[in-house]
């Protein structure tokens, strides 16, 4: 049951990533371009994402519950870390030369190009070196 | 272009709906930086979970094929740029999925700021690349 629910999620995730084109390095490279042909339509793919599951949310932080009446927590919402804004501005740098984050580029992965071979390498190797550094605080 | 914008809307409602079902019946949330790091040291959680989600990921584009891509740079950068998504999102504690989506949609402070930050700066590094003179082909 939890794997054809978590298959399901990922199915309606995934095609929303490809319908939303947010699987085109280009089109989120022109969503972020804001002083050349800046093309807002990714913001549209945000609001659209945020206005369906802002409701699931507020269910389960109000009944500590999901659906099927499981105990269910959400994360911290108020912790602020060095490592949180570093991290992020870490990875605001990678995602700006490439226009690619972790859920296209799987996508990706299904063209078979060395392109997206070579990206999920470095994105490998990236989530290896983070746990070389000797303390890893707010790491889950 | 207008038929983009209603595709970006509808899109993003899907991966919502996504995000509410992977919260409402397996009680997780869908970041995706978090569940690709797990799956690929071995925890896969249970029933197998984070791998059931990872396979639904990729079956539709799997399926109906990616339609037109056009990387940005060569291969030196894209290894660069792996690198810094996947050191960034995981010192982080997620990405756009993590806190993008569904920090946001949870009210949460800290994903508001990890959002702003990855946003601002990636936004930033666009416009060194494009109208600052830097390494740029294409």
């Amino acid at each position: 049951m939890a794997f054809l629910t978590a298959l399901l999620a990922g199915i309606l995730f995934g095609s929303g990533l490809l319908l939303s084109r947010m699987c085109d390095p280009q089109r989120v490279l022109a969503f972020l371009d804001v002083a050349g042909q800046w093309n807002p339509a990714l913001a549209f793919t945000m609001g659209g994402a945020i206005l369906i599951a802002a409701p699931a949310f507020w269910f389960v932080r109000k009944r500590h519950r999901n659906l099927l009446r499981w105990a269910t927590e959400l994360p911290d919402r108020f912790k602020i870390s060095s490592s949180l804004m570093i991290g992020s501005a870490i990875f605001g740098i990678g995602w700006g030369l490439s226009g690619i984050c972790p859920g296209p580029s799987l996508l990706l992965l299904t063209g078979g190009s060395a392109q997206s071979f070579v990206f999920i390498g470095g994105l490998i190797a990236g989530f290896f070196a983070l746990r070389l550094l000797p303390r890893r605080t707010d790491l889950k | 272009m207008t038929t983009g914008y209603w595709n970006a809307l509808f899109g993003g409602m899907l991966i919502g709906a996504g995000a509410a079902a992977l919260l409402l019946l397996n009680g997780q949330i869908a970041g995706i930086s978090s569940i690709f790091g797990n799956t690929i040291r071995g925890t896969f959680g249970a029933k197998g979970w984070r791998v059931a989600f990872l396979i639904g990921l990729v079956l539709p584009a799997a399926i109906v094929g990616l339609g037109h891509i056009e990387f940005a740079q060569g291969l030196p950068v894209l290894a660069l740029s792996g690198l810094l998504v996947g050191f960034g999102t995981r010192l982080g504690s997620g990405c756009t999925s993590g806190h993008g989506v569904c920090g946001l949609s949870n009210l949460s402070l800290r994903s508001l700021l990890a959002t702003l930050t990855f946003m601002i700066i990636a936004a930033l590094t666009v416009f060194l690349l494009r109208h600052g003179g830097l390494l740029w082909h294409s």
